[in-house]
């Protein structure tokens, strides 16, 4: 007899407006509290104490424009956040600052979130898209130096670049690119050369997120559909379809794989959280919490692995947290 | 009385005199209660005695002749017994013919279904009397179609022509069946016409009924008739006629049998379902062992049964709900909005006033796309929230249409129905303060499909008489009730007038005074409920003066539906208008009432129309005692 799902362990609220972006940041050790940031569609970024459930400070740095992404470069202190403004900025948030010491002029007016790698101390690679329509661009922050364009051939008729996956196989090897794009397929890219490795149509509709487990060389991607489509990368770095994995409801906007790639979760259209098996795309659950389409879902970085948190950013202004399968 | 037995040449003329002289002074009773089981019993084995009946009530004198057969056949134990007893006098003896083919049957309705069954079954037993059975269901059937019939006969002998009509059907045999099947198939066909053509259900449901049995029989292989109605106590023992149980069957082993039999199949459920149970418990530990094997950890999955495909939403605005009735091909997202359309419809009042016409319209022309549970109330319920919205326009556009071309008599009906509940809402005082009142009942117009409502009305409108009665000796409770202004007050005369003006102008499609007259039955019962609502409004008096002219010309109208809500209107308007405005303003249109009351009470077929006449003169009469002890 099955357990009836559970609940979330506790729910922020204040946001005032739409959660579109989540990242934890529990790595550091007492006396500093785990932090969640949160990117809402009213510009503002929450920085949200863990342990009192409210938020310790709001950055208004995107003129309130949506914020859509929020990623943190090597702690909490320091933060990249991406919002319509076409703008990313870094911030300092050492010692209570809430200043923006950097930011980059994307041109761009989509969604597409940009992807962040590092790839020694103190350097990071970021992915974004760029001004003409197909381009992805990737620079090298601090400096801000362009690492290079990626140009699909004319008339592959990718569309535009819906959502960026940076990785590399271990610290020194190779940075590779995935990008799902809105004709529906996922590309890998070669950043050195500019090219591309592999192209695999997963989707019939444009892939809207997408995630990928470098040690098993497998990701999975999610669209409008009602599919999720599980494919893998093989010694040639080709990428082929593995399986997919049929939903109840159409609709899926973003998946995140746990870091110790044990579970993945999807947020859906329908509302709904779902949490899967990694290893055989077994369905564990499905946490119904939130009364409006959810946009996020980000695991938490504990180093404790029974405090580990998973969070979800809906429509409907909340943000629930749930601790869920923090036994193995 | 005793006779002599064995051989002897007797005359019982005299008996017979004596019979029939005892029978016509209406003794039939005591005599014959004593009289028929002893002949009865002495007729079954002995042929004599048959014989010595027979003569008995052959030499009854015609004069006589009637008292005595009807007697016999109320008295006989069943149709064998009165073969026996009266033998083939229908045949010799020609008053006797009339009595029971015609008298009986088609101009005195109050007999029992056993006597039926046993006029009728008599009919049958015998081959000589067998052609009067043909020639008395071809009769009856003449009756049963023809219209007028239909129309101005009560519904109690319709119902007994009906019965008579099942019984003899029962008792045809193949051959008969043959030779007047088409005669059979043209008079179900004219009487099934004139039945469906009433507005009163009950005669709706005989003639379906008689034609469904009529069909049954004479198509024994191939598709017969059927129709759909509500089958209730009445239509099951109608149907049972047709049915001819034997006369000796074996009652008393059967219900042991039946007891048994029912245990006996009890028990194989039983088991079959524990097996069922035992049959799916293992297949479940199977599933999950095979699935644990599966999983490569110890990640145990929560339940997900709740896990369904999601709902579509209805739209949220009202434009958009517009524009997904309208042109919408999406079949959930459609019935999403029907559901949702009036509560959205309440909540944007302001919007809804934009485009409250059009939307009107869309209601009114709406069509059932898929199969929506309830969707004829969620679209009225819709409609009446449109409607209270923004009344004038509305009621503008909706009593054009009435009268305007191309609408079906449903549509019509609709329009009729929404502008009395729509009237029930607005003039229902909003604010619901505790009332001490044991006699205010809140008038509930039900909401019905079918012409039902028309009993509803009356069920109102009596429950009002009978407070209103009550009341006036009881005097005003000193409770103050929470007041609002009355919505109705404004816009009664926009409900009223304009579906009082074209009453008598035919078009080509709609006819009011001609063939729907149904329709006209349903607008004098809506006339009368506006009227009744609009009590305490200004315009109450005008309309009360229209209103008595409208049933004025109206009253002889053949149709006792509508009549009764003439009738109806009657009521509304003596309990409406204020006594004094009664008084000043429309007394000589009060008096012509009264005497067409006092007409109605003594002549009208219907028990009903009578009914209600009388009320209405008790009202009249009430009005004027209050008037004269009111001191001026």
């Amino acid at each position: 007899m099955a357990l009836p799902p559970p609940d979330p362990q506790f729910v922020l609220r204040g946001t005032g407006a739409a959660v579109h972006a989540l990242h934890f940041s529990c790595g550091s050790q007492e006396p500093d509290v785990p932090i969640l940031f949160s990117g809402s569609e009213n510009g503002f970024i929450h920085i949200w104490n863990l342990k009192t459930h409210r938020v310790d400070t709001a950055l208004d740095g995107h003129g309130r424009k949506s914020v859509y992404c929020v990623e943190t470069m090597g702690g909490k202190d320091r933060l990249l956040s991406q919002g319509r403004d076409q703008r990313i900025c870094l911030w300092d948030l050492a010692e209570g600052r809430t200043a923006v010491t950097d930011s980059v002029f994307t041109e761009n007016v989509g969604f597409c979130r940009c992807s962040l790698l590092k790839v020694a101390q103190g350097r990071w690679l970021m992915a974004m898209a760029a001004k003409a329509l197909e381009e992805v661009q990737v620079l090298e922050l601090p400096s801000k130096t362009s690492v290079c364009t990626l140009k699909p051939e004319v008339g592959a008729k990718l569309g535009m670049p819906m959502c960026l996956k940076l990785w590399q196989l271990n610290c020194g090897s190779q940075p590779l690119l995935l990008a799902g794009y809105e004709d529906g397929s996922v590309v890998l890219w070669n950043l050195s050369i500019g090219k591309v490795l592999s192209q695999l149509v997963c989707h019939q509709e444009p892939v809207m997120s997408l995630d990928f487990d470098s040690e098993k060389a497998k990701g999975i991607s999610g669209s409008s559909e009602k599919v999720l489509s599980i494919w893998s990368l093989n010694e040639q770095q080709n990428l082929q379809v593995y399986k997919t994995h049929k939903l109840v409801n159409a609709g899926i906007s973003g998946i995140t794989i746990r870091p110790d790639k044990k579970i993945l979760a999807t947020a859906g259209w329908d509302h709904r959280i779902r949490i899967f098996g990694w290893k055989k795309m077994k369905p564990l659950a499905v946490l119904d919490y939130h009364t409006a389409t959810v946009h996020c879902v980000s695991f938490s970085d504990h180093k404790n692995p029974s405090e580990r948190l998973l969070a979800a950013g809906s429509k409907d202004h909340r943000i629930s947290i749930w601790s869920i399968y923090t036994q193995t | 009385v005793c006779f002599i037995p064995g051989g002897l040449d007797c005359s019982i003329s005299f008996v017979s005199h004596v019979l029939g002289k005892v029978c016509v002074h209406g003794r039939q009773k005591e005599i014959l209660s004593i009289l028929v089981p002893h002949l009865n019993d002495l007729t079954k084995s002995d042929c004599i005695w048959q014989r010595i009946c027979w003569r008995l009530v052959e030499c009854v004198p015609d004069r006589w002749m009637e008292a005595v057969v009807l007697g016999f056949v109320q008295r006989a134990p069943g149709a064998d017994a009165l073969s026996r007893l009266l033998g083939n006098l229908v045949v010799k003896n020609k008053k006797a013919q009339f009595v029971v083919t015609q008298k009986v049957l088609l101009l005195q309705y109050g007999h029992t279904t056993a006597v039926l069954q046993n006029l009728l079954g008599y009919l049958s037993l015998d081959s000589l009397r067998r052609a009067l059975l043909i020639k008395v269901l071809q009769e009856l059937l003449e009756t049963w179609g023809s219209s007028s019939a239909v129309k101005h006969s009560p519904p109690e002998q319709q119902q007994y022509i009906s019965k008579a009509i099942l019984i003899c059907l029962s008792h045809l045999k193949e051959p008969e069946i043959e030779s007047c099947r088409q005669e059979l198939l043209t008079s179900m066909m004219e009487g099934v016409k004139c039945h469906l053509d009433s507005n009163l259900p009950q005669i709706r449901r005989l003639g379906m009924i008689v034609a469904e049995s009529i069909s049954s029989k004479i198509n024994t292989d191939g598709p017969v008739l059927k129709f759909q109605y509500e089958e209730d106590d009445e239509a099951r023992e109608l149907k049972s006629l047709l049915v001819q149980t034997p006369p000796f069957c074996v009652v008393p082993s059967i219900p042991d049998d039946d007891r048994n039999g029912k245990a006996d199949a009890a028990l194989p459920l039983v088991l079959e379902s524990n097996k069922k149970s035992h049959a799916a418990a293992p297949v479940t530990p199977d599933e999950e062992s095979d699935a644990e094997l599966d999983s490569d950890d110890d990640l145990i999955p929560y339940d997900m049964s709740e896990d369904k495909e999601l709902k579509t939403k209805a739209p949220v605005y009202i434009r958009d709900c517009i524009e997904v009735l309208t042109g919408s091909e999406d079949v959930d997202k459609w019935e999403a909005t029907v559901k949702a359309l009036e509560s959205l419809v309440r909540k944007n009042p302001a919007a809804t006033r934009e485009v409250s016409v059009e939307l009107a319209k869309i209601l009114l022309h709406l069509e059932e796309k898929t199969c929506v549970e309830g969707f004829v109330e969620l679209r009225q319920r819709a409609q009446v929230a449109v409607l209270t919205t923004n009344p004038i326009p509305v009621i503008k556009y909706l009593t054009s249409q009435f009268y305007s071309l191309n609408y079906s008599l449903r549509q019509r009906m609709d329009i009729l129905d929404v502008l009395v509940l729509a009237a029930q809402e607005l003039s229902y005082p909003k604010s619901r303060g505790k009332t001490k009142h044991s006699g205010v009942q809140k008038p509930c117009i039900q909401l019905l499909p079918g012409s039902d409502s028309s009993k509803d009305w009356r069920r109102i409108v009596d429950e009002r008489i009978k407070s209103k009665t009550r009341r006036f000796a009881t005097g005003q409770s000193q409770v103050e009730l929470a007041s609002g202004p009355n919505e109705f007050s404004s816009v009664a005369g926009h409900f009223f007038f304009p579906l009082i003006q074209h009453f008598d102008r035919p078009l080509t499609t709609f006819d009011l005074l001609g063939e729907d007259h149904f329709v006209l039955g349903r607008l004098v019962h809506t006339l009368a409920v506006l009227m009744y609502l609009a009590v305490n409004t200004v315009a109450v008096t005008a309309m009360g003066k229209a209103l008595l002219e409208f049933v004025w010309a109206l009253r002889f109208h053949t149709d006792s539906y509508v009549r009764q809500g003439l009738l109806s209107c009657i009521s509304s308007v003596l309990l409406s208008v204020p006594a004094e405005r009664l008084l000043e303003d429309m007394t000589e249109e009060l008096l012509e009432t009264q005497s067409w009351l006092g007409d109605v009470v003594e002549k009208d077929p219907d028990g009903d129309c009578r009914r209600l006449a009388l009320q209405n003169l008790l009202l009249m009469e009430n009005l004027k005692k209050k008037l004269k002890t009111v001191p001026s």
